[in-house]
């Protein structure tokens, strides 16, 4: 196979196929989420006792996880900013404290499911509950490999000082994941 | 691999290196026209699968009760099992890898001019995704209690606890294959898109790209648009199966008919999914053989556009009798009756290329024709059952049946077939023969309607589908009745047995078929500049530049009637 496949490299549209892909990624994602939320909202006004489970949710510890993602977003700007300068060291740092702030919402995640289930409120309490834990389960499921990712192109991309255009394609994702939060969050926390 | 690139790397590169071996060549290659390969070879095997399914069921139907050669009795789960994994097979395992996966591959690199996809690895891991998912809904068959029998739409509460369908393991296994095969598509449509849009050739515009690759994009895009509630939708469901919460149990306050809604805002979307690489193929089968320039190139494209966005608001026709509001009724009935008219445009568009055109009767071309005959007649009949009014009388009747395999039997069998005809010699480099083509085409086209034509009766006579032996129902045993269901299940026979020479000729030409050209057909599309079989890396040293558009057949002030993309302009020919 020495062939150099040059399909890698053309960019016809103008933008860099990466960057391409995974906007199509996210837009595979938000209709999955959308059928999930659309699902969820649809019963929310369906059944009046949902309103009621929804008051056993903790706000608190949800807006600190809100808190978490949101200042996770603004240090993956700071790696892509540390990126376009081609700043290997500062750039590892930001990839690292993003995963540092998407570990400290997947802890205080844990925390929160096991004072629910101690509670008595499982997934298999009422449906609003199984709602809960699926839709939060699917959210912490995407920022747990979101934060996988960052790790392996911190330590295999960046520290080399190649591929530095991930750094961009990973934030667009880590966005995407912050945003189905901020939709996540009014609708099984604050909407009681 | 990229590694080893050198500054000979543009050169042929196929002799400079010893010959790979079997695996990393043919199994573990990244190469797209080896994936498209391995997609459509899967699929064929599995819809011979399918067919031995439907030949089984068939039978039963047929003669109920008796055993049915190279089967046996057909028990009721069984009978359920093989009418659901048909519909499951036919669908998710033969329309979607040969007409997108199959077809994408191997010509979206070479008629876009390029030399793979973009993402060549991930192309790889898609086909192994789907190869997982196919072993997967295989096993289902031989858990224990059997496969899943809840029919290819999986309703709940049915299919969502294992008391109610039966099939503790095979209903979760069909819900993980079915699962794992969209994942396989979304990564090999995201790659197909980004290449269609990245990896054109210097000076193809979008105008200028081949009607096939537009329709396999357009149904990428429709395909990752509506499949992400089903998504959503199977998480639920597996969470109701396996663990026991109550998502769609009415019984535990949840509801069956949201099911209804996830699976159909992705199932109707997904009939368009593959209607459009399948017109694709039809449009550019036409222009080669009717030598015309194909008529409204830019109405077809931005009708199969407006058709996918109709497409996501029609979903409820499914439901109008799951207790729907009429009042929605009514809206969905008026999209469904608005979604015919850029089906209609397109298949008048494919008449009026034909209109004057100095046509070729040969295979590819016959299937071609027959495709737009017959899928008209799916496509009238859809207008009734999209009418509410009629739909609650049909709804469920053999009817139904006989009109969606009016539609998917074009698409996923006829289509198939003339792209295969078509596109065979570029894939191995040799031709099939036209005169068993043509007997195989007669042999499958005449018992298609021999099958579903007295479907059609008996549905509207009130022949209700997934029934095990209508001898039980006195006002469906008659016999009349029955001699329509034989004649269908003979028919079924005939079309199986003409499959045959099909197999051998594919088989034989393979081997020992008389050698293709470049351009057997003299074609203008690009992958007909690429030697036949196209090497790896496809167009040799230098990959070709695109000139003008994809049909310019019959150009007056020509020689030659047809006017290759890639060849320069002589200003003396520009009319």
């Amino acid at each position: 196979m020495a062939h150099q496949i040059i399909a890698t490299s053309r960019s016809a549209s103008g933008i860099p196929t990466g960057r391409l892909a995974v906007w199509w990624v996210v837009g595979s994602e938000i209709v999955i989420f959308g059928g999930l939320i659309a699902a969820y909202l649809l019963n929310r006004f369906l059944h009046g006792s949902w309103a009621q489970s929804a008051g056993h949710t903790s706000t608190l510890i949800g807006g600190i996880n809100t808190f978490w993602l949101l200042t996770s977003s603004f240090f993956v700007v700071l790696a892509h900013a540390a990126s376009e300068k081609r700043d290997i060291r500062t750039t590892r740092k930001f990839l690292w404290l993003t995963i540092l702030l998407g570990g400290f919402f997947m802890l205080f995640k844990t925390y929160e499911y096991a004072v629910k289930i101690e509670g008595g409120y499982t997934l298999f309490t009422s449906n609003f509950w199984s709602f809960y834990y699926t839709a939060t389960g699917l959210h912490g499921f995407h920022v747990l490999c979101g934060m996988v990712i960052m790790a392996i192109i911190a330590e295999r991309d960046i520290k080399q000082g190649k591929n530095w255009h991930r750094v961009e394609n990973i934030g667009i994702y880590w966005h995407f994941v912050d945003i189905v939060w901020i939709f996540l969050f009014p609708l099984l926390y604050i909407a009681k | 691999m990229a590694e080893v690139a050198t500054q000979t790397a543009h050169q042929d590169g196929h002799h400079d290196h010893e010959e790979p071996s079997f695996w990393s060549k043919y199994v573990f290659s990244t190469d797209h026209k080896i994936i498209g390969f391995q997609y459509l070879f899967t699929g064929l095997a599995m819809a011979i699968i399918g067919g031995f399914f439907s030949y089984v069921f068939r039978m039963q139907l047929a003669f109920p009760g008796s055993s049915v050669p190279f089967y046996g009795v057909v028990s009721p789960a069984a009978y359920n099992m093989l009418i659901t994994n048909h519909g499951t097979i036919m669908i998710f395992w033969v329309a979607m890898p040969v007409l997108i996966a199959a077809l994408g591959n191997f010509l979206i690199p070479l008629m876009i001019g390029c030399d793979d996809m973009v993402f060549p690895k991930l192309n790889r891991l898609s086909y192994q995704i789907f190869l997982l998912s196919t072993i997967v809904l295989i096993a289902s068959f031989f858990v224990p209690q059997g496969g899943f029998g809840g029919a290819w739409t999986s309703y709940t509460p049915l299919s969502a606890k294992a008391e109610y369908n039966g099939t503790p393991f095979g209903a979760p296994l069909w819900l993980l294959a079915v699962t794992l095969e969209i994942v396989a598509f979304l990564i090999g449509g995201i790659n197909f898109i980004t290449t269609t849009m990245n990896a054109r050739a210097k000076g193809m515009k979008l105008y200028d790209i081949p009607m096939v690759v537009w329709m396999i994009v357009i149904a990428s895009i429709l395909f990752m648009a509506s499949v992400g509630p089903l998504v959503a939708g199977a998480v639920m469901l597996f969470f109701d199966q396996v663990l026991g919460t109550s998502f769609f149990d009415p019984a535990a306050g949840g509801d069956p008919v949201l099911w209804q809604h996830l699976f159909w805002f992705f199932g109707h979307p997904e009939v368009y999914v593959v209607l459009l690489p399948a017109m694709g193929v039809v449009a550019e089968i036409m222009c080669t053989f009717a030598r015309k320039k194909l008529f409204g190139y830019k109405m077809i494209l931005y009708s199969s556009v407006g058709l996918g966005i109709l497409s996501f608001f029609v979903w409820a026709h499914h439901q109008f009798i799951s207790g729907v509001d009429p009042r929605a009724a009514y809206l969905f009935t008026t999209t469904t009756l608005l979604i015919s008219i850029p089906v209609a445009i397109m298949l008048f568009a494919f008449i009026a290329t034909l209109w004057g055109g100095s046509i070729k009767f040969n295979t590819p071309m016959l299937f071609a024709m027959a495709f737009l005959g017959e899928f008209l007649i799916g496509g009238v009949t859809g207008i009734w059952l999209g009418s509410s009014g009629v739909d609650v009388y049909l709804h469920d009747t053999y009817f139904v049946l006989a009109h969606f395999h009016y539609t998917f039997v074009p698409i996923a069998v006829i289509a198939v077939f003339a792209a295969i005809y078509y596109w065979f010699p570029k894939m191995f480099g040799r031709m099939m023969n036209d005169t068993w083509g043509k007997i195989h085409f007669w042999g499958t086209i005449i018992p298609f309607n021999g099958i579903f034509l007295p479907l059609f009766v008996l549905g509207a006579s009130g022949q209700h589908r997934r029934i095990y032996n209508f001898q039980n129902f006195p006002d469906l045993a008659s016999e009349n009745f029955q001699d329509l269901r034989i004649f269908a299940t003979g028919s079924l026979i005939v079309l199986i047995l003409f499959q045959i020479p099909f197999f051998v000729n594919f088989i034989v030409s393979l081997k020992r078929g008389e050698k293709a050209s470049r351009n057997p057909w003299k074609s203008n599309t690009l992958e007909w500049v690429a030697p036949s079989p196209p090497p790896h890396g496809n167009f040799g040293d230098e990959l070709p530049v695109v000139y003008r558009g994809p049909y310019e057949y019959s150009v007056e002030d020509r020689e030659e009637d047809y006017w290759p993309q890639n060849q320069p302009p002589q200003a003396a020919a520009r009319s």
